[in-house]
């Protein structure tokens, strides 16, 4: 039983043929949503003239709605949503927790307080918040994991759990007392918090790219250790396992992938908890095949709920951190009810 | 740390453990343990209420001295006195008490049934379908404060009752129920949401405020619905506590120790939900009171698990002592006070937090 720790139960047959078969299933779904969603929206455009657009640009109209428009949102979109899939993912498996969703590292909070304090200082708007949603986002996570590894102990997960809820209150406070003093402050920040990837340019994904690739390298590399992990600290530091450092590499990449997703669509938080919740279902524990299976369902439901919500309304769009609320939970609660869940 | 306190003498030959007292009336008809720790912590907390209370009705924009206040609360002395005690500052002040109290309680009633420090009424998404009631009220309908009071208990009671019925199934296990409410929470946010991007600025910003949490302009309405509720629910629950204790440990040892685990789930869930319903109708759902308060309790007390009337007192305390800063920080205007509870209680938890894990070792 001890020899063969690391690797979690032996699957049933199914299983060991639904994790890549269905991986790849889920990868052509994927590829299809990601052409649908260059494709569809107010003003359609034929398959033919999308592919013309793409291969041979001429600079007309619907040319320039696929480079400038379509083409940045969806690619902003898949690596948005992966991101949170697997920050979401490696989040309750550093935690143990079902609650846990990357904001309870302080990411969402972080990045919000950092958005609402420079609009509120210097008064800019935009794509220019970029960067402080990032280092707002990367500063309250190592705020909450010190916080959480103080003394001798390494940081348990109800220790961060905590932490990074008690860091979220006063940053929300404080969100909330600037939001009251400033209505131009607050103007901003409810279309910013609703998550949306609504003008979104390339710009923006070529200043988040090098954090979210370097995230998801980190992340995929991360599977074995985390299921030595998920055994307990002790038996994990007696399979050989370096629990701090593990730790540290986990928290580290959560707040690459999840800040820089918040950073370029706004907090959505939604992806990253459920998500993981569902990968577990197909996978099982084994976190080998949840992380990668956690990220291309998370890039999905993000670019299914993207094009949802250009198509259901008539004359104006709803936000994807709207949709994916609601073409997410009625799957989640469903699954939830249709089976017993696999427990962390 | 509790043993220094001991001061049990053992009566009749049963020992009681060091640290408590036992309290017996006579016949032993009833019998109970107190920690003495527990039992400090707890005198503490009221003493600071009990102040707190006399400090919110004497200080603001109009300074009433101390020496005056014990009169105008009698109805004696000066007109304006009598007024601003009577009508203003003692009931806003009293709906902060009963307010804190009864998040405080439910907070540690969700804990223990979740068996998560992160549990709250949120759980269940009775905050939740509140918020959603309440804005849906103030943005669609724009109604008055009953309106917006009555919304938010349709709401909240309407979405509980469909996360019960939802996670029902051979009946209710802790971990689905956790799981649908997080589900319908998300829905309705993103409701929220929506209703918040197409609405004025004037009417969202309104919205806001109301969900941030506020006791601006309660009145004596406010302090009978709550402590009416109070006086309901609140009984109920302590009696509850010792079955909710035992729950802690798993529902299967709860049912080997004889308890019915559906039922008191089920008692301990609505009778917690209606508190919180009473406490958001009189002030909005103020964040962070139901989560902290037990937590906050348990550290104060240094007990093992979440006690009711701990975590009730705290969470007075906390709600009470955030209301006078809401008031007086940035004087004249009048920050709501979910905005102070968050800052205050956030950092008061960083701190207890910060302190405890410095003295833990490998």
């Amino acid at each position: 039983m001890a020899l063969r720790a690391t690797t979690p139960p032996r699957p049933t047959r199914t299983r060991r043929l639904l994790r890549p078969g269905g991986l790849l299933v889920a990868l052509g779904a994927l590829a299809l949503c990601t052409l649908l969603s260059i494709t569809i929206g107010s003003k359609p455009i034929p398959a033919i003239d999308v592919w013309k657009a793409l291969a041979h640009y001429d600079g007309t109209y619907d040319h320039d709605v696929i480079r400038t428009l379509r083409v940045p949102r969806t690619i902003i979109g898949v690596f948005v949503g992966a991101a949170l899939g697997l920050a979401g993912a490696l989040m309750q498996a550093l935690t143990r927790n079902p609650l846990a969703e990357p904001g309870i590292l302080g990411i969402n909070s972080g990045a919000a307080a950092a958005v609402v304090l420079t609009t509120f200082i210097i008064g800019t708007t935009g794509p220019q918040l970029v960067w402080p949603a990032f280092i707002g986002a990367a500063l309250a996570s190592i705020a909450v994991y010190a916080l959480g590894s103080r003394g001798h102990a390494a940081a348990t997960p109800v220790r961060l759990a905590l932490a990074g809820t008690a860091l979220a209150a006063v940053l929300q406070g404080l969100i909330h007392g600037v939001i009251v003093l400033n209505d131009f402050v607050f103007d901003h920040i409810r279309f910013w918090q609703v998550g949306s990837l609504v003008g979104r340019n390339l710009d923006i994904f070529w200043q988040v790219a090098p954090f979210l690739t370097l995230g998801i390298v980190i992340s995929l590399c991360l599977g074995p250790s985390l299921n030595a992990i998920a055994l307990g600290d002790q038996l994990a530091a007696g399979l050989g396992a370096r629990i701090s450092l593990v730790r540290a590499a986990t928290a580290l990449a959560i707040i690459l992938l999840c800040g820089a997703a918040t950073a370029a669509a706004g907090p959505i938080w939604f992806v990253g908890l459920v998500i993981p919740h569902i990968a577990r279902l197909i996978t099982g524990p084994d976190q080998r095949w949840l992380l990668p299976w956690s990220a291309v369902l998370g890039a999905l439901l993000l670019t299914t709920a993207d094009i949802a919500g250009r198509i259901v309304l008539p004359s104006s769009e709803l936000e994807v951190g709207i949709i994916t609320a609601f073409i997410g939970a009625p799957v989640f609660i469903a699954l939830v009810r249709s089976r017993k869940m696999a427990q962390l | 740390m509790s043993h220094t306190l001991t001061s049990t003498r053992p009566t009749r030959g049963r020992p009681t453990p060091r640290g408590t007292v036992a309290v017996r009336t006579p016949g032993q008809r009833l019998s109970f343990l107190i920690r003495a720790r527990t039992f400090l912590v707890c005198l503490v907390l009221v003493l600071v209420i009990l102040l707190t209370l006399i400090l919110s009705v004497s200080t603001g924009d109009y300074e009433i001295p101390l020496t005056a206040v014990p009169g105008a609360l009698l109805g004696h002395g000066q007109h304006l006195d009598v007024f601003f005690v009577q009508d203003i500052r003692l009931p806003r002040a009293l709906t902060a008490i009963g307010v804190g109290t009864a998040l405080g309680i439910a907070g540690a009633v969700f804990q223990s049934l979740s068996r998560n420090a992160l549990g709250s009424p949120d759980i269940i998404g009775f905050t939740s379908g509140s918020a959603t009631g309440a804005v849906t009220a103030i943005l669609l309908i724009g109604t008055g404060a009953l309106g917006v009071s009555l919304g938010a208990i349709t709401g909240g009671l309407l979405t509980a009752t469909l996360v019960y019925l939802l996670a029902m199934k051979n009946g209710v296990h802790g971990y689905r129920l956790v799981l649908v409410g997080i589900g319908i929470s998300a829905m309705l946010s993103s409701v929220r949401d929506y209703l918040m991007t197409r609405a004025e600025l004037h009417d969202a910003l309104g919205a806001q405020i109301w969900m941030i949490g506020s006791l601006n302009g309660r009145g004596w309405g406010e302090v009978t619905a709550v402590w009416i509720a109070l006086a309901l629910f609140a009984p109920v629950l302590l009696a509850q506590s010792s079955r909710l204790r035992h729950m802690e440990l798993g529902d299967d040892t709860a049912r080997g120790l004889g308890i019915n685990t559906r039922l008191t789930q089920l008692v301990c869930l609505a009778t917690a939900s209606a508190l919180t319903g009473a406490a958001i109708a009189a002030a909005g759902p103020i964040g962070f009171v139901a989560l902290a308060a037990p937590q906050l309790a348990r550290r104060l007390a240094r007990t093992g698990g979440t006690t009711p009337v701990g975590a009730a007192l705290m969470g007075a305390t906390l709600l009470v002592l955030a209301d006078l800063v809401a008031m007086r920080a940035l004087a004249p205007t009048q920050l709501p006070v979910g905005v102070v509870t968050a800052v205050i209680g956030g950092s008061y938890l960083i701190w207890l937090l910060y302190t405890e894990w410095r003295r833990t070792r490998a």
